[in-house]
């Protein structure tokens, strides 16, 4: 945190406009947990900017007094890399749906994970479009009954996860959208890591997609149906905290600790770290029980850094360092007074 | 000058003397003969000998045609004068061929009596068969009313270099070199710019620089040997202003007036661009000087490229983004954001032949209307059209200029023919360029709103990221006047609509009037656009030097017009507008313009216009009044 920037508290990232989701959509939990998350990250408002693209979710930017735009559908990764490149001092953040980042976005989602422009994507993954009023959406899965699907889904699901770590993404994390305490934690993390970092948001629409994610997320069931990824931590979840994931024959499997001679060093340590991302994978795929919080925050030099570490390259080998100079070199001829 | 009024006569031979006003040279082979450089010499000679120079290279769409097709033929046009030259000329005075495809696909822009050099060794049955010749044209008798000047130039080449032990391949590689040396002779130039260009170009290949360097004065040296030649001519030096020059190609100006503008306007620059043929030199240049505060972003499709640049503004850059017409279609819903968030960008389309793929590598003028009229909603935005390859400079500079100033995108439209012609150019002094002055708000004024006005522009501020006490949202829903909130209220619709049209058309007070060239007055006035300028202008000037009551009104500013534009029109009696389209501009000035009756004439064939055609299609009009 700089010197000089002052002690925030969530207040004063609330903006003076007034909030119009639905009431109970998770989409308020996300914006209080981002408000609870900005005064952490040791930035000033005037440094922050929220882009967003469109969607019910999308409209996050106008909540949060800091700079903001939303912006065409499916574009704000595009837009967001250009703030960025513009002014890289800035923590820049994207708000997206499922079907504003995967669909018609999916194109910017794959390209901006790949760069690894120093972004922060939160993806308010709902299973369904929201502000269009219930159609699926590319994640939602097969055999749902939506508006543009009376008779049950027949396209199958991206895996949000895989997608992203196919395209070789350096942060991921999965959060419920009912945790507000995780997220908050977890939107700190991804600011820290140096990168794109994508957090996927399980997000609940009361309107159109209700109960889709309660067998993971129901504060009855998500004791057995959640495990906690935590960088260098045992992988150990349950009611009795007594469950553990553990490698083998190359698949993850649960064992319990103390049954059939499983000892807790027999669980898998978590390894957010590992440029491989091989496990990563195999964990982000993990249906029940789910892995949460930061699967993957594996070193990758940034866009930024790259192009800044070229331009300096560029800067010592160059023969001209000004427009003027530019213009007046290579093959010159003068045309005298005649 | 002892000659200045001796021309070229019928049989394309001087009159008396060997002082030309102006030829034009042709050189055409195989896209791996090396003709556009052989031409880029010729012409670069010329210039350094104080000639105005005009070019245009003429490429096939593919890559690697297979050798000796004739859709692998690749050509480099260089028209050179005495006096000012406005386009690369419509006839050839001297056709170089390389092979038979190169004769075949070009000797229709031959006219008869003129020369042609052929290298003979090429023309071999398997050539010739290639070509579509089912007789060899050299023994046919079809060239007989050429001046044909047949020389075994590969046999030649090889002599002059085979004992270097290079292998044949390398040899023949050289033969573009002997080419161009018997043109030097033909044209009194000296070989020292080539061959210091060669010393440079192949420095750590010293073979490769004798070898040219043999070549060339082989070629050089037969040309004065041979009795084929008619005696050397010469093109005197035009009458250039005084200064400092370089030849440049219009993509290149492109880039260098956003260099300019990024310069004097204090910013950083942004490009966000995919790669589009005849654009991508654009992305090509700045890519070479991100050392100098240049930001370039190659995106993943034109959307992308777009969606960059309109971050890149939001955070306080000179962003722009570059394409041809297919590209421009892509980013028809970005622009209406940018339009709609009042952010300035500058969108360069360099038009090519249409719709849909189209002719990639040729010339059209077919998406005004796309500028003008393809978005959603009324969305109104500026369209600059840049009419000469050095002048694209110039409007890549006011295009900025008003994009920042005015706070609205700016679309710069050019073309295949000027991003790829070159010419020479006089290098500007930037710091004698207009200023540039960004409207940026003042940091932690509390009276600050998004969509507050300047009271003579209507633009409004622009506060990026970064300036505390300014954080505001913006997007794409519609804003409420002043406030920059969502409003859905109706009237503010309906005011906030008109406000972007007027803040548009309010950009004509920072604009200069439409000039008339030619007759200011009278009979005929054409009408024109953008890269057509050239012929246009050739055309109207001969006309109006033959006596003529015809002038040029040759637009640059499309929207806004000119506000003496009306005027202007109100001086002639008829009107025609030409264009490389099927009437596009005539279709807005009839709409614009009721009371004036707009004639049209177009060519809709990917090429640009022949002086000659213009000059019969005017005269036409001229008579019948
Ligand atoms: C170019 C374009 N196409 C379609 C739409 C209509 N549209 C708006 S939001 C949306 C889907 C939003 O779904 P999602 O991204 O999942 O966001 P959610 O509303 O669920 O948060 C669609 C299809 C649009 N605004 N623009
Ligand atoms: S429709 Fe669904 S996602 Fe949209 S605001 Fe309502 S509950 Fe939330
Ligand atoms: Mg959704």
């Amino acid at each position: 945190m700089s010197d000089n920037t002052p002690v925030y508290t969530y207040k004063d990232f609330a903006s003076d406009q007034e909030v119009r989701w639905c009431p109970g959509c998770d989409d308020y939990v996300i914006l209080r947990s981002v408000e609870k998350a900005l005064p952490q990250i040791g930035k000033k408002k005037e440094d922050i900017a929220f882009i967003s693209g469109i969607g019910c979710s999308s409209r996050f930017p106008y909540y949060v007094d800091t700079y903001g735009m939303h912006s065409i559908h499916g574009r704000a990764p595009a837009i967001a890399s250009g703030v960025k490149l513009a002014n890289p001092d800035l923590s820049v953040w994207v708000i997206t749906g499922d079907g504003d980042s995967l669909a018609i976005g999916g194109n910017h989602f794959i390209h901006v994970l790949r760069r690894n422009i120093d972004l922060n994507i939160i993806l308010f993954n709902n299973e369904i479009y929201g502000l269009t009023k219930g159609q699926f959406s590319p994640t939602t899965e097969l055999g749902l009954r939506t508006k543009s699907s009376p008779y049950g889904n027949t396209q199958p699901p991206f895996h949000v996860g895989s997608l992203a770590i196919g395209a070789n993404a350096s942060f991921f994390a999965r959060v419920p959208g009912n945790n507000p305490k995780a997220m908050t934690e977890v939107f700190v993390d991804a600011e820290k890591h140096r990168g794109t970092s994508l957090i996927e948001v399980l997000q609940n629409c009361v309107i159109f997609n209700d109960g889709v994610f309660d067998d993971i997320t129901d504060k009855k069931v998500k004791a057995e149906s959640q495990v906690w990824a935590k960088h260098g931590e045992p992988l150990i979840f349950g009611a009795e905290n007594n469950k553990g994931l553990v490698l083998k024959g190359g698949k993850i499997e649960i064992a319990v600790i103390g049954e059939n001679g499983v000892t807790q060093e027999d669980i898998l340590v978590h390894d957010a770290k590992n440029p491989d991302p091989v496990m990563h994978f195999m964990l982000s795929r993990l249906k029940h029980p789910m892995v949460m919080g930061v699967i993957r925050d594996a070193e990758r030099l940034t866009y930024g850094q790259l192009f800044t570490n070229q331009v300096e390259a560029v800067k010592e080998k160059a023969k001209y360092h000004d427009v003027q100079s530019l213009l007046n070199s290579g093959d010159t001829y003068t045309i005298s007074d005649n | 000058m002892d000659n200045p009024d001796t021309t070229v006569d019928k049989a394309g031979q001087p009159n008396n003397a060997n002082a030309l006003n102006q030829v034009v040279i042709r050189f055409v082979g195989d896209s791996g003969d090396g003709m556009q450089l052989t031409g880029t010499q010729f012409s670069d000679t010329s210039a350094m000998l104080g000639n105005d120079v005009s070019t245009f290279p003429n490429y096939p769409a593919e890559i690697r045609a297979p050798q000796g097709s004739v859709y692998g033929v690749s050509g480099f046009q260089v028209h050179i004068g005495q006096r000012e030259i406005h386009t690369p000329g419509d006839e050839v005075d001297v056709l170089v061929t390389m092979n038979p495809a190169a004769l075949k696909t070009n000797l229709e822009s031959v006219p008869k009596g003129k020369t042609i050099i052929v290298d003979t060794d090429s023309f071999v049955k398997k050539n010739l068969i290639k070509a579509g010749y089912e007789t060899n044209p050299l023994e046919d008798g079809s060239l007989e009313s050429y001046k044909v000047i047949a020389a075994p130039i590969t046999q030649l080449t090889k002599e002059a270099i085979f004992d270097l032990g290079l292998d044949t391949k390398s040899m023949n590689r050289s033969k573009n070199m002997f080419a161009l040396g018997m043109v030097y002779w033909m044209f009194s130039r000296p070989m020292e710019h080539t061959l210091n260009f060669l010393k440079k170009k192949f420095a750590k290949k010293p073979l490769v620089v004798e070898a040219n360097t043999r070549v060339i004065k082989a070629g050089y040296n037969y040309a004065e040997t041979l009795e084929l030649l008619p005696t050397a001519f010469t093109v005197l030096p035009a009458h250039m202003d005084p200064g400092t020059y370089r030849i440049v190609m219009g993509n290149t100006a492109t880039a260098w007036g956003f260099l300019a503008a990024m310069h004097n306007s204090g910013l950083e620059l942004f490009l966000g661009s995919y790669p589009i043929t005849p654009a991508s030199d654009i992305l090509h240049e700045l890519s070479k000087h991100i050392h100098m505060g240049i930001k370039v972003f190659q995106a993943e499709d034109e959307i992308a490229g777009i969606g960059s640049a309109i971050g890149a503004s939001f955070a306080g850059d000179l962003a722009i983004t570059t394409t041809s017409g297919p590209g421009l279609a892509l980013k028809t819903e970005a622009a209406g954001l940018a339009l709609m968030t009042e952010l300035p960008i500058v969108i360069v389309n360099v038009q090519r032949g249409g719709p849909s793929t189209g002719l990639p590598t040729k010339t059209e003028q077919s998406d005004l209307l796309q500028a003008l009229y393809g978005r959603n909603g009324d969305s109104p935005l500026v369209v600059i059209a840049a009419s000469t390859p050095s002048n694209t400079f110039d409007y890549a500079y006011m295009a900025s200029k008003i994009a920042l100033e005015h706070m609205t995108p700016v679309i710069l439209l050019t073309d295949g023919y000027l991003a790829n012609g070159s010419e020479p150019w006089r290098i500007v002094d930037i710091s004698t360029l207009p200023p540039i002055k960004p409207r940026f708000a003042e940091p932690n004024n509390p009276e600050w709103k998004p969509y507050q006005r300047d009271k003579s522009t209507l633009a409004r501020e622009w506060a990026v990221p970064g300036m505390p006490g300014l954080e505001h949202r913006i997007g794409g829903l519609e804003k409420q006047d002043v406030t920059g909130n969502v409003s859905y209220d109706p009237k503010n619709h309906e005011l906030m609509t008109r406000l972007r049209k007027e803040k548009v058309e309010r950009v004509a007070e920072d604009i200069p009037p439409l000039k008339v060239e030619g007759a200011q007055e009278g009979d005929l006035l054409v009408v024109g656009w953008g890269g057509t300028y050239g012929s246009l202008f050739s055309a109207v000037k001969y006309l109006h030097e033959t006596g003529h009551s015809i002038g040029l009104a040759h637009f640059n500013y499309i929207n806004p017009m000119p506000k003496n534009t009306a005027e202007v029109f109100g001086k002639f009696k008829k009107i025609v507008v030409a264009e490389l389209n099927t009437g596009q501009l005539q279709l807005v000035l009839q709409a614009k313009f009721p009371e004036y009756r707009f004639l049209k004439y177009n060519k809709i064939q990917g090429l640009p216009f022949t002086v000659l055609e213009l000059s019969e299609k005017f005269k036409q009009l001229l008579s019948n009044q």
